[in-house]
């Protein structure tokens, strides 16, 4: 085992778990923010497809991965525009309407896949940014320092949103508007608007870790290819609390274990494919089931707010 | 009072109110075919076509069989306002034990004793995979979306697990389990190619239908589901009722795999994913989680669903597109179901806030004209 840490096995390993950590982080983000707001979001993995798909076809056309980025958010944004009109708006069942955004996301993702893409599929090079110095670092140099500078950006996002959550007067507002949305009305503040913002921007980070998907870890567009990524995002979200840095470890411990699994196929140990792919979902389990009384979810989680109702 | 004409009013409104959504969500499917460039009046007579016509009906027939059952599952937990979403998980490990156990058992002890064997170990399998998930809720009120979700990714990975090294079919190269002789699966009924796997879902649902309305069961579950607090009050055990109704619901839809492999598929694929929970919930929803109403719903998804394949491989589409179909009934039924309700009560369609925000600037315009 020891002549396989060679640096670049090291390398392969660090990049490995990159690819695997930014699509869940930035998704479990996205529904961070949203959760805090009171909006369980079960249509994460539609707008992950949403935001995947239209990255893709941004980036074919434009030839551009920053305009595809974009694009990927506004495929994400228009997606949770369904939830901010029908539920935040409206005050209909959010869980129905998270199931009909995964499911119209899965089907017009596949439908506009077939029509434009599917014989002749192109496939996307990330750019790379070599960081003059810490990129000729041996095994982390050609690994962490030599990412897209997509990747610095996301980072930067991640941060932001943390910050903004957890210091400023607008994170109060949305972590009031869900944790008892009638006193952030009575102190002035609309929860309508604040759980308006929530939503978009929950789509605008599950639009951004969908094309984060397609353009830079896979480097092309396949139907259904987030596999269940978006309810793994719910359930990082629900584990850490409305903190972002434990969205960030538990997204690094699941990159650990995709990074794990591969790396054990080329050293040779035969693990059943299927058992790596059920790995993080068992962790969960038993993460939940050890923790189980300490999992706090918000009362007012998933009810619509009306003004003036007990 | 309820009388005879408010009484027929009601139900014309109900009828209404379930019809609206699909008829609308097909309009819409309707221009996305002209904006795809499809003839819209084609795919959906194609589809009217494999659905019915011909001998089709009996094939949307033995498609509907494990829909019913799994939308009876859905409906026993919805009414107690819990939510199983790990239908996915409970029928696949239901069907690969089907798959898996009857091909070699059929030889060895009949027909008759393989498919209640085989059809116990499912309802069985199938519940037994939403304990942990019922447990949690129960006693810790751990969110069962969550949970059941959850729950659904290690059932299927655990299909695939069980195929690969357990069930492989030595026979075959690709990952699958051994295939029913077609003499051992369930026979037909009498004239039609409809196998009689139909005729339990149908007694099931009508079973259930009297066990939610006219049994005690059935008015404690609907207490329960109105509010666990009050039930807890009336002296009903909330936390024995969530595990209850989720061992139903995943027995129930191990039963959908039963009778899903035994009289149509026959054996379980790797990978192989029907996924009818998701396409069945609206369905469950409009039938306003009544087994009875339940019937005719999921027939005709079954049987657009039958013809709406063939229809899409026609006109060149992604099967996917029934999907979209699905989605859009969900969001025009949660609409309709609002605007009824808002009507009913002789209410604005706007909530509060929203109406103030779109009075705000001409209240603005007012006073400055005022000045």
């Amino acid at each position: 085992m020891s002549d396989l840490l060679t640096p670049l096995f090291i390398s392969t390993f660090i990049a490995t778990c990159i690819a695997g950590v930014m699509p869940l982080l930035l998704a479990s983000v996205g529904e961070t923010i949203g959760e805090q707001a009171g909006i369980l979001n079960l249509g994460i993995e539609g707008m992950m497809l949403a935001g995947a798909y239209v990255g893709y076809a941004v980036t074919i056309a434009s030839g551009s991965l920053w305009l595809g980025m974009l694009g990927g958010a506004a495929g994400g944004m228009a997606m949770s525009l369904i939830m901010l009109v029908l539920n935040t708006w409206l005050g209909l069942n959010q869980i129905v309407l998270g199931i009909a955004i995964t499911i119209a996301g899965q089907g017009i993702t596949s439908v506009l896949y077939q029509e434009n893409y599917a014989n002749g599929q192109v496939s996307i090079t990330p750019d790379s940014w070599m960081i003059p110095g810490l990129s000729r670092i041996p095994a982390i140099g050609g690994s962490i320092f030599s990412q897209s500078g997509i990747f610095w950006l996301c980072i930067v996002l991640a941060i932001v949103v943390a910050s903004f959550l957890a210091r400023t007067n607008w994170g109060l507002s949305i972590r009031a508007a869900g944790q008892k949305p009638s006193s952030l009305d009575a102190a002035g503040g609309s929860v309508m608007n604040t759980r308006s913002q929530a939503v978009l921007l929950g789509g605008f980070f599950s639009g951004i870790g969908g094309a984060y998907l397609s353009l830079l870890v896979v480097g092309a567009f396949t139907p259904f290819m987030t596999q269940g990524l978006g309810y793994i995002a719910i359930v990082v979200t629900m584990l850490s609390r409305g903190r972002v840095w434990i969205v960030a470890i538990i997204s690094v411990l699941y990159g650990f274990t995709q990074a794990l699994g591969a790396a054990m196929q080329l050293a040779g140990v035969s693990i059943p494919p299927q058992l790596i792919s059920m790995l993080p979902y068992l962790v969960i389990m038993a993460v939940l089931l050890i923790f189980a009384r300490s999992v706090y979810v918000s009362p007012v989680l998933g009810a619509p707010y009306t003004r003036g109702a007990r | 009072m309820a009388t005879e004409s408010t009484r027929t009013r009601r139900g014309v409104d109900i009828v209404v109110r379930s019809i609206i959504p699909v008829v609308l969500a097909l309009i819409v499917a309707a221009i996305i075919l002209l904006a795809l460039g499809k003839n819209p009046l084609y795919f959906y007579g194609d589809v009217f076509a494999n659905g019915i016509l011909g001998g089709n009906w009996q094939n949307s027939l033995v498609v509907m069989t494990p829909m019913l059952l799994i939308a009876v599952g859905l409906i026993v937990v919805f009414r107690g306002q819990l939510w199983n979403l790990g239908y996915d998980g409970q029928y696949l490990l239901g069907a690969v034990f089907v798959g898996g156990l009857g091909p070699q058992l059929a030889p060895i002890v009949g027909d008759a004793l393989t498919y209640l064997i085989t059809a116990v170990l499912a309802i069985l399998v199938g519940a037994v995979w939403t304990l942990l998930p019922a447990w949690l809720k129960a006693r810790f009120g751990t969110n069962e979306v969550i949970t059941t979700l959850v729950m659904s990714s290690i059932g299927v990975g655990a299909t695939s697990l069980l195929i690969g090294y357990v069930f492989q079919d030595p026979s075959q190269r690709t990952p699958q389990t051994r295939t029913f002789n077609t003499s051992d699966m369930l026979p037909y009924i009498p004239g039609t190619t409809i196998h009689i796997g139909f005729i339990v879902a149908i007694v099931v649902a009508l079973a259930f239908q009297f066990i939610l309305s006219r049994t005690s069961f059935g008015l404690r579950l609907d207490i329960y589901g109105a509010s666990p607090k009050a039930a807890r009050h009336v002296g009903i055990n909330s936390r024995g009722m969530t595990i209850v109704l989720f061992l139903i619901s995943g027995g129930l839809i191990g039963l959908a795999a039963a009778m899903d492999i035994l009289g149509h598929v026959g054996y379980v694929r790797n990978n192989w994913n029907p996924a009818y929970g998701d396409t069945i919930m609206p369905f469950v929803f409009l039938a306003r989680l009544s087994p009875l109403a339940a019937i005719p719903f999921v027939a005709f998804y079954a049987i657009f669903a039958t013809g709406g394949t063939v229809a899409s491989i026609d006109s060149g589409l992604s099967t996917d597109f029934l999907m979209v179909i699905v989605a859009l009934i969900l969001v025009f039924m949660t609409l309709t179901e609002y605007i009824g309700t808002k009507r009913d009560l002789g209410q604005s369609y706007l909530p509060d806030e929203l109406r103030d925000a779109f009075r705000r600037p001409f209240d603005t315009l007012r006073t400055r004209s005022a000045k």
